[in-house]
């Protein structure tokens, strides 16, 4: 244990110390305090820092490829809306004769598309750990495919980048099918229990909240073990200059399929955890935009310091919460601006730009330099700084 | 350089927080109101439509404040953006209940932002305002249904192609989501109980947002060349329609050869087309703007004045909303109360005044009773209305054509069940 | 009011089982009275309209052409209390039976229109015109007649056609005259078979709607050769089809070209991932829109040149932002490209809602001028006049810009610096302004764009969204930095779409395409046509 522990830097005891003092100060403030105190925490806002808390470990995962390795999935969203919809499987099967047309075992919009038997690829799903294992294999096999086929191909930079959009675009439209069995454009909804008790109990949405921050607490760990190790070295090599690792005799392509391969499963648990939380999964989380938006996330908060990518999410998150309600005619004037002024005054996102201010000269210099040349054409090469 | 955009920038960012706090404490400062939660996309792909239906609750509460508001209160409008995104519809709604308490919630357009927030409905047991045609099969205690349910819209319009237009061949093209799907299969299984033979029915569905219309069209003019009067059924949504009302005026498919009656295009669709080549394709709704009546006027110079547009048209989304507000207004006034259990109970049997001369009424079904009209598009973009049902027509929860459903009645007045079966006499469904 | 929709239905009600009886002409009563057929156009009943429309073609009155059209114009007015019908013309009001003005009539409304009303006017005006002094008038009114089928108007056919000496009109009529023979029972065996051949010889889809409702005919003569002329036709339009596909898809091909170049330049050759790239485009169709609504009001006349005069100030208003967005935001992040992707996402946002604030979230109207309008007939394949001119205009801005590339000292520059920014700038290159115009230049061709779209998607705030993950699709499949992948690439795209979709639909098409798009770049990493040379491997 001591050498996983000592690989954690003083951002990241700060970032598992909040998610701990989270796991704790939530629950309390939400079960004991009385609703109109000062200090209480309504339900509806345990479970909305939940949602940011999943997507915090989607941004975490996405910063494991793009910030270590250099691959800028603008796909991550498809591996995502996956996990969420194998955890979606489940819950619809757990709602049983419960359905309006009372079928106990086909969900209502079977029963509605006039399907007479239950297609083969929902069955198993009313065992939770078979859906839970599906969570973790279906995106990270396809991924594996996915990140097989291209970086062997040596697929990269921006290249790379549009194909994954174009996969999470075909899964888009795939599963806006309603011939897909998977409830077409209403996707999957009105859930009743998780693993026998109510979705909507306060209680459950406590226990939610908190496995939430634990899984991104295990993300991290996992994440930062990864990039710390000698495979994390190599990574960073790959992102810094592909060439030249392969040409030092490393299968770069391995390394890569690999670190894909975890980050789609560490996004396909953010899905699962998302889902039961916010009610609903439907194929417009696939939409290519939530993809990059979730890069975004990655780049406010800052690119290659993990801590940064899950700050990054919740802050984004939260301004859009916050922004949607305050100012619905205007907020997306607000976001617009937050990015264009993120990037143009803190180039290393929040976390990287404290890291360059307070930290140490060590911890600079593993952060990505200005990005050497993702994009072909000549001006990444030439490259001119501001 | 940089050192002073960075010191700026951290004026900046404690300057927005000051503003952002602000804002929260005058939202705070206001008097005791009612708080009316409006719930409708501003941004997105939804915003074309559901924009003008926030407009249209803001004039109506503000008209409602001018007549001294509700239980001697003034109403308070809370405006969200929900932004066409289906979770952010739900989490919205939770707000809207839990943290700003609004006392109902007007609100949603498509099927799934509707089945978004239903579970948050239910579980803070609030009242929702639905104000759009929609699929049916559907009937929840918290939810009212003002828009048309599939036999208030579609089964009357059918009727009428057949009757008026001689119609035998049937085109039912969507786009592929749950509306489209359930009208095509209500409209499948009554057209074959008519007599229509299955190989006189074509389904096809497009996806969302689909553009080139060009293989479509031709492909409606090719199924319209069998030697039979042939109209197509459109449940086309939204963004696509434009697209293919032009494809269809550049090909020159022609109300007179091939009619297109449509259930979801209307006045507002209608704006953003050149309508001259598309004379006398149909539409079927509960409302038009070109209705004569004394209330519509009226009603018509109220949104004029209010958005200071003299341009602006009305639909029938705002209707069911001008619907809804005004018996949601005569229910709380019935139970003295903005209590939700006392106001569902109150709602039931509530009439309210239409815009086109009849008198609709919450049913205990949570639907009301609405007039069909059939209108043809004029080259104005707006509505002739060349038919109308005899008197309002009860808008059913479940379908009495589709077999899953048939056998289920909503009733919350007697059952208090959204989904009772009259065969096992159970709630339920089964 | 109510209560005259109440009167309305009753009289539709009423008017239903007249119509019936009115679709006949009444047997043996030779002509009909003018003032019979006056007497039935003066009410509020579809079907009354429809038999006064009958009669009145076949009472041989002089006015009845005048009547007609202003009745298919929306301008025959009536009073219910008297009968009179008016027609109005702009201001002034004649009376419709006698062409004599009638100054002050006052509780006129106009007589209404449905699509059966319509269909009736059609038919009626075309056995009306058939002895038209200009050709292109006789040859809508034999369509009319061909698409009426009515058996009472072949004397007046007969006599049209015994005068007519244009060929094609000759022929038109013809076809007419057979679709009318065969409608009627009482045809003999023989010129039924004729009739069959003059329809087999049209080979169009109306007339394989005829020939197939010959199925049930009692001569077994006919019947084979009304079969034998559905399988020919039939053959010829599933060739017919293919071609018709392949069209569709340049058509849709030229369309992906004209939102991918402007992209293919700012992403392309400047290597900036240009999210903000469909609201340039949008921005251009509501520059069309403004030019349009500006000529509307103030010279109606002039909105044939509505379109030719936006091009230029789309061109201009795109580049202009483009150029203001590169200056205040894109020039700091060279050399950091995947910033570039955050930056033009916010900008992007930004520009959506303010196009949405500015102009309201709801479509715009832009109309089509019209040349764009309507379809012509190739040998059998219909192509719209509106798809071409994009085809034509898709090639024209490629060709154009190429040769902005290739032949000016401006493109000269942009190709030095973003080939080697440091050595052009030696050169004496102003590169930082090469680098606004260059951006300026590919969000400009965005906004022409925009132009052509207006013409056949919504004009609203999200218009570019539906085109941006496209344009990327194209530009990266042609292989970036080359003008002509893009263009290879949106035909590809567009024509393998075509084909696609009839079989597989048009969901499950684009998906395939997508999945080949994926597969191919394993195969060829850089795009269809890949830059060669060290610039390549980064």
């Amino acid at each position: 244990m001591t050498p996983l522990l000592s690989r954690i830097d003083r951002q990241g005891w700060i970032f598992l110390g909040v998610l701990a003092a989270a796991c704790v100060v939530v629950p309390v403030l939400n079960l004991t305090t009385a609703p109109g105190s000062g200090l209480h925490v309504p339900t509806y806002a345990v479970s909305l820092m939940g949602k940011y808390l999943a997507y915090a470990i989607l941004a975490l995962s996405l910063d494991l490829v793009w910030g270590y390795c250099g691959i800028l999935s603008l796909g991550h969203g498809a591996f995502f809306a996956l996990g969420g919809y194998a955890m979606g499987m489940y819950l619809m099967r757990q709602i049983g004769p419960r359905g309006v047309y009372g079928n106990p075992v086909l969900p209502d919009f079977m029963v509605f598309l006039n399907y007479k038997a239950l297609p083969w690829y929902w069955h198993g799903f009313d065992l939770f750990p078979f859906a839970a294992l599906m969570v973790l294999v279906v995106p990270g096999l396809l991924a594996f495919v996915f990140g097989w086929l291209a970086f062997r191909s040596r697929v990269t930079g921006v290249y790379l980048s549009i194909i994954t959009q174009a996969m999470t675009f075909a899964l888009m439209l795939a599963f806006f099918r309603n011939d897909m069995g998977l409830g077409g454009n209403n996707g999957l909804t009105d859930f009743k229990d998780v693993l026998g008790f109510n979705v909507q109990a306060q209680g459950t949405r406590v226990v939610l909240f908190v496995l939430t921050a634990l899984a991104l607490a295990l993300a991290y760990l996992v994440a930062r073990f990864m990039t710390t190790s000698a495979f994390g070295k190599v990574l960073v090599a790959i992102r810094d200059a592909e060439s030249r690792t392969r040409f030092l005799g490393y299968r770069t392509a391995h390394f890569k399929v690999l670190a894909f391969t975890v980050s789609a499963m560490m996004a396909g648990v953010a899905g699962a955890l998302y889902v039961p939380q916010v009610g609903i999964i439907n194929p417009s989380e696939f939409a290519p935009a939530n993809s990059i938006e979730a890069v975004i996330w990655v780049a406010v908060g800052g690119r290659g310091t993990l801590v940064g990518a899950a700050l990054g999410a919740v802050l984004v998150n939260y301004a859009k919460t916050l922004l949607t309600g305050a100012m619905p005619d205007a907020w997306l004037f607000a976001l617009g601006a937050l990015f264009v002024v993120v990037t143009l005054f803190l180039p290393r996102g929040i976390v990287g730009t404290l890291v360059e201010r307070l930290g140490s000269r060590r911890a600079r210099a593993r952060l990505p330099g200005p990005a050497p040349g993702e994009i072909p054409p000549a001006l990444a090469e030439e490259g001119r700084g501001s | 350089m940089n050192m002073t955009w960075k010191g700026w920038l951290s004026r900046a960012t404690v300057a927005g927080g000051l503003a952002l706090g602000t804002l929260a404490a005058t939202a705070a400062s206001a008097q005791e109101t009612i708080k009316v939660g409006i719930l409708h996309s501003l941004s997105g792909t939804m915003a074309i439509s559901e924009t003008t239906l926030k407009d249209v609750m803001l004039m109506l509460i503000d008209e409602q404040n001018k007549k001294g508001g509700v239980l001697g209160k003034k109403l308070e409008a809370v405006v969200v953006d929900p932004a066409s995104n289906w979770p952010l519809f739900a989490e919205k709604a939770r707000e809207l209940i839990a943290k700003d308490k609004v006392s109902a919630v007007f609100g949603c357009w498509t099927s799934v932002s509707r089945k978004s927030v239903l579970p948050v409905f239910k579980e803070l047991n609030s009242i929702l305002f639905y104000p759009v045609q929609y699929e049916g099969e559907e009937s929840e205690r918290n939810v009212f249904y003002t828009g048309a349910a599939p036999n208030q819209q579609a089964i009357p319009a059918v009727d009428y192609l057949m009757k008026e237009e001689k119609v035998q061949r049937w085109v039912l093209e969507g786009t592929d989501y749950v509306y489209p799907r359930t009208t095509n299969k209500i409209l499948e299984a009554y057209l074959k109980a008519k007599g229509v033979k299955p190989e006189d029915i074509s389904i096809n569905y497009t996806p969302f947002g689909q553009s080139d219309w060009q293989t479509r069209v031709a492909a409606i003019k090719s199924f319209g060349s069998a030697g039979k009067k042939t109209a197509v059924v459109s449940t086309i949504n939204g963004d696509a329609n434009v697209p293919f009302y032009k494809e269809l005026a550049n090909q020159g498919l022609k109300a007179t050869d091939i009619p297109v009656v449509a259930f979801s295009v209307g006045e507002e669709e209608l704006a953003g087309i050149d309508t001259k080549p598309l004379l006398g394709h149909l539409a079927a709704w509960n409302y038009f703007m070109s209705i004569d009546t004394p209330a519509n006027k009226a009603f018509i110079k109220q949104w004029h004045d209010f958005t200071k547009n003299p341009k602006r048209v009305t639909n029938d989304p705002m209707e069911a909303h001008y619907i809804g507000f005004n018996m949601w207004v005569k229910a709380v006034e019935k139970a003295g109360t903005i209590e939700p259990d006392k106001v569902i109970a109150a709602l039931p049997g509530t009439k309210q005044d239409n815009l086109t001369g009849g008198t609709s009424e919450m049913l205990a079904n949570h639907h009301i009773t609405k007039p069909v009209f059939i209108g043809e598009i004029k080259d104005n973009g707006q509505f002739d209305v060349v038919w109308k049902t005899d008197g309002l027509i009860a808008g059913d929860a479940w379908s009495k054509e589709l077999d899953g459903s048939k056998d289920l009645e909503a009733d919350w007045v007697k059952l208090n069940c959204g989904n009772y079966n009259t065969k096992t006499k159970k709630c339920g469904g089964a | 009011m109510r209560r005259c929709l109440v009167l309305l239905i009753a009289a539709c009600c009423a008017a239903w089982s007249l119509a019936a009886a009115a679709q006949s002409p009444p047997a043996g009563a030779g002509q009909p009275s003018p003032e019979a057929a006056y007497a039935r156009l003066a009410s509020d009943s579809y079907g009354d309209i429809e038999a006064g429309i009958a009669l009145l073609a076949a009472s041989g009155d002089p006015r009845a052409g005048a009547v007609l059209r202003a009745l298919a114009d929306n301008r025959l007015l009536f009073r219910p209390d008297d009968r009179l019908l008016a027609i109005r013309d702009g201001a002034a009001l004649t009376d419709a039976r006698t062409g004599a003005a009638l100054p002050g009539a006052d509780g006129l409304k106009p007589v209404r229109l449905n699509n059966r009303v319509r269909r009736a006017i059609d038919a009626a005006q075309g056995s009306l015109n058939l002895l038209a002094p200009d050709a292109g008038t006789r040859r809508v009114a034999a369509d009319a007649v061909f698409k009426a089928r009515d058996t009472a108007v072949l004397p007046a056919l007969d006599a049209a056609l015994a005068r007519e000496s244009d060929a094609g009109v000759k022929r038109t009529m013809q076809e007419a005259r057979a679709a009318a023979l065969l409608a009627s029972p009482g045809t003999p065996e023989g010129e039924r078979l004729g009739a069959v051949s003059v329809l087999q010889a049209r080979g169009d889809s109306e007339a394989l709607a005829i020939l197939r409702g010959l199925s049930a005919d009692p001569a077994a003569s006919v019947r084979d050769a009304a079969a034998r002329g559905v399988t020919g036709i039939e053959t010829r339009m599933a060739l017919m089809a293919n071609v018709q596909n392949a069209w569709y898809g340049v058509s849709l091909g030229s369309v992906l070209l004209l939102a991918a170049i402007g992209l293919a330049i700012t992403f392309g050759v400047m290597g900036i991932i240009n999210m903000a790239h469909g609201e340039m485009v949008m921005l251009g169709a509501y520059t069309t829109y403004l030019v349009q609504e500006l000529i509307r009001q103030n010279a109606p006349a002039l909105f044939g040149w509505s379109l030719p005069i936006a091009i230029p100030l789309a061109f201009l208003v795109a580049g202009a932002v483009g150029i203001l967005i590169e200056r205040v935001v894109i020039r700091h992040l060279y050399g950091r490209p995947l910033e570039t992707l955050l930056a033009t996402w916010g900008i992007s946002l930004i520009l959506q809602q303010a196009v949405r604030s500015v102009f309201g979230p709801s479509n715009r109207e832009v109309g089509a001028p019209s040349y764009m309008a309507g379809a012509f007939d190739l040998f059998g394949l219909s192509i719209t006049w509106g798809r071409l001119w994009i085809v034509v205009f898709a090639l024209a801005v490629f060709l154009a810009l190429n040769l902005i590339l290739k032949a000016t000292s401006f493109g000269l520059k942009t190709r030095a610096v973003t080939q080697n920014r440091r050595m052009a700038s030696a050169m004496g290159i102003r590169t930082p302004w090469i680098d606004a115009f260059t951006f300026g230049l590919g969000s400009g061709i965005a906004g022409v764009a925009g132009v052509a779209l207006s013409q056949i998607d919504n004009v609203s705030p999200n218009l570019g969204q539906g085109y941006i993950i496209d344009s990327f699709l194209v530009v990266v499949f042609g292989g970036v930095g080359n003008l002509w992948g893009t263009l290879v690439a949106a035909l590809t795209l567009g024509v393998a779409n075509k084909f696609l979709e009839p079989y597989a639909g048009a969901v499950l098409g684009k998906i395939l395409l997508l999945v080949f798009i994926i597969l191919f770049i394993q195969k060829r990493p850089r795009g269809l046509f890949a830059l060669k040379g060290r610039a390549v491997e980064a």
